[in-house]
């Protein structure tokens, strides 16, 4: 777990071991890795970071580990360990106790999943700090932050909104949970404020990462004349690039895709864990982190720059620009983008005129607002 | 059209597993089950992919995934045939090293790009209405993948090589009585049927989704080994069960592009439930008897 990549290449070994040893017919024992490395249990900081992805993906997991660049550009005298594709299971406590074997202090498990088996080390070991992203729960050694990424999808659609010409927006999603639909909800809401006809066709993958699906998905909605792609799952690529294909304008989440699309990226909405994260750890290391924000439920956004835009690709015209950037000088004065009246599919008034639901209540939507074509089981 | 939307839909989506049922087909045919067909393709979508971004061009990625396919299928035909050990294990162990060695050599392929395999229009038949846009606007492994349940139909049922084939599928050793090498038939059996499987894979990295990540594949080799059984050894029926099961998967998107009102949790599981449905009744009737040596491998020699 010295560098990058190299718990992937644990598991995968791991898989290697599993083959090889049973098509040789062995017994599989003792077939545990061994770690070269010293034991820095010294003075020295050492912190951990924990993806369940590839760290390259174009999406949630590049994020973060951009995030933790900016932490070991700010500690430049910290140990920095990585894990990547650590599955939200036991493992994900391995790969942790293993970082603290190695004097990890501070602990990032970046993704939502990785919320129980933290929640487990950090009992084990109470002088660890950890820090995870996106959960809902904490304990005195286990605080989680998150970033209402909500708010810049709102001026996504809006980009969305005024460079449609059938009218007809798509959406990949990989699951109905609270903050896709939430992210679905902010992007229709901005797309009708430019563009009162403008619709959402939501099509809902059932995985955070299967690009056979993506790339039919996109296919049947482009198939449907709609002429702007956006996405909310693991993998990003093949949906930007698929749109590109098809001559389609595709906008973004999670990270910066205009290179996969030279003539069609808008913009999107991306995440800048970086001064967040170093502010954390600054935070921790300074031993003031039980009291502070940082130990409970932390949200933050575009104030603070945990949130910020996507640059513009070719297909943002001058009027896009305008139009996006006076929303992102209003959300960065702290403005939320659900102002009732809203109503959901089925017309019932979800926030009342002259209202707007607080954090906590956005993170429990449970419903597609009017405009949105798609489907949620259970739901309205 | 909806019609017209998911039938282009079925082949784009369902031309992939179309060549990995064909390959697991010929493998079974010649009485070696290879469950290692997953891996096979995973193998032949990093092979692929990898050489289409060093070399800028898709040709040879394809032919690269055909001989790494061809490579680790001849793993397990050597742990089966050589070292006679069992071939569902073999199988299995087979597609775990395919998905751990493509997860690790793949790390920095991720975020790769390569110059795609686009559809080539047929000059004539891409402008017949309807029929054009679902079978003639597709990238050229897929108008070869349509061309291949009944090139192997062929091969199978009206040429001696095919002949001996299935002779060794059913009895090794007779086939060795009448002086073929049931040895050498089955490792060019289940070498070839690795190569096609990943030319599927290739197939779905290079045309389709343009891009590589882990487990690329997520389990559409496990459905072709399926397929081949459901489809009772029949190239067509393969075929059929192949473009069944993409059009399941292209049908529940395209309802749900057209907000229909159903639950998508119900829309996900339909493309395995209509290609069991489907494949049940398709099988009906005529008895649908595996080779011998197949069945001898799950030990129903009684059935």
């Amino acid at each position: 777990m010295r560098r990058l990549g190299s718990a992937a290449s644990t598991r995968a070994a791991g898989w290697l071991l599993v083959g090889v040893c049973l098509a040789a017919g062995l017994v599989v024992a003792g077939c545990g890795g061994s770690d070269s490395g010293s034991n820095s249990k010294g003075k020295q900081l050492t912190i951990g970071f924990l993806y369940v992805g590839p760290h390259n993906d174009f999406g949630y997991n590049q994020a973060a580990y951009q995030g933790s660049l900016a932490v070991k550009k700010a500690f430049p005298n910290a140990k920095i360990l990585e894990a990547e594709n650590v599955p939200e299971t036991a493992e994900a406590e391995r790969v942790m106790e293993k970082m603290i074997r190695d004097g990890a202090t501070i602990i990032f498990p970046t993704s939502f999943g990785h919320l129980g088996p933290a929640m487990n080390v950090a009992k084990r070991h109470p002088d660890v700090t950890f820090l995870h992203m996106g959960g809902l729960q904490n304990a005195p050694n286990l605080g989680t932050y998150f970033g209402t990424i909500y708010d810049t999808q709102y001026a996504v659609g809006q980009a969305a909104g005024m460079a449609t010409k059938s009218g007809k927006l798509g959406y990949v999603v990989a699951f109905p949970i609270a903050q896709t639909l939430l992210n679905i909800n902010a992007f229709e809401l901005g797309a009708r404020s430019v563009n009162p006809n403008a619709k959402t066709y939501v099509v809902f993958t059932g995985s955070w990462c299967d690009p056979g699906k993506q790339a039919e998905a996109t296919n049947s909605l482009i198939d449907q004349k709609i002429d702007v792609m956006e996405q909310h799952q693991d993998c990003t690529k093949t949906v930007v690039q698929t749109a590109e294909r098809r001559g389609v304008d595709s906008t973004g989440y999670h990270a910066d895709a205009s290179t996969l699309a030279p003539k069609g990226w808008l913009t999107g909405s991306e995440w800048n864990w970086g001064p967040l994260m170093v502010k954390m750890v600054k935070t921790v290391v300074e031993g003031k982190f039980k009291g502070s924000p940082y130990s409970g439920l932390y949200r933050s956004g575009v104030p603070s720059g945990v949130i910020k835009l996507a640059p513009f690709g070719a297909a943002a015209t001058p009027s896009i620009r305008t139009e996006v950037d006076k929303t992102f000088a209003k959300l960065k004065s702290g403005w939320v983008p659900f102002e009732g009246p809203i109503k959901d599919q089925s017309g019932k008034v979800v926030v009342p005129a002259g209202k707007t639901p607080d954090r906590h209540a956005l993170e429990s939507t449970n419903y597609l607002v009017q405009g949105v074509v798609g489907k949620i089981p259970g739901g309205a | 059209m909806l019609l017209q939307d998911v039938l282009a839909g079925t082949v784009r989506s369902g031309t992939s597993v179309l060549f990995a049922a064909e390959g697991e087909l010929i493998s079974e045919r010649s009485g070696v089950i290879n469950l290692g067909t997953e891996g096979c393709m995973l193998t032949g979508a990093l092979a692929g992919f990898a050489v289409a971004n060093a070399t800028g061009s898709a040709v040879p990625g394809v032919l690269a995934a055909a001989v790494a396919g061809a490579l680790l299928a001849g793993v397990h035909a050597f742990v089966v045939i050589t070292c006679r050990a069992n071939q569902l294990a073999s199988g299995l162990a087979v597609s775990f090293l395919g998905l751990g060695l493509t997860s690790w050599l793949g790390q920095h392929y991720v975020d790769q790009s390569i110059h795609a395999l686009n559809p080539v229009d047929i000059p004539g038949l891409s402008s017949i209405p309807f029929v054009g846009p679902v079978l003639f606007h597709h990238d050229v492994l897929t108008y070869l993948g349509l061309a291949l349940g009944p090139l192997i139909w062929l091969f199978l049922f009206r040429t001696r090589a095919g002949l001996i084939l299935r002779a060794t599928g059913e009895s090794g050793n007779v086939a060795f009585a009448y002086g073929h090498s049931p040895v050498l038939v089955r490792y060019l059996a289940v070498m070839t049927g690795g190569a096609l499987a990943a030319v599927g894979g290739a197939q779905l990295v290079l045309a389709y989704t343009l891009n590589w990540v882990e487990n690329v594949t997520v389990g559409r080799g496990f459905v072709a080994v399926a397929l081949v059984i459901f489809a009772g050894w029949q190239p067509l029926k393969a075929t059929l069960g192949a473009f069944v099961f993409g059009g399941a998967l292209a049908l529940q998107l395209q309802l749900q592009a057209r907000g229909v009102d159903i639950s998508p949790f119900l829309l996900n599981m339909a493309p395995y439930l209509l290609t069991l449905a489907i494949l049940v009744v398709a099988s009906r009737g005529r008895a649908q008897r595996p080779p011998e040596e197949i069945r001898a491998v799950f030990g129903t020699a009684g059935a």
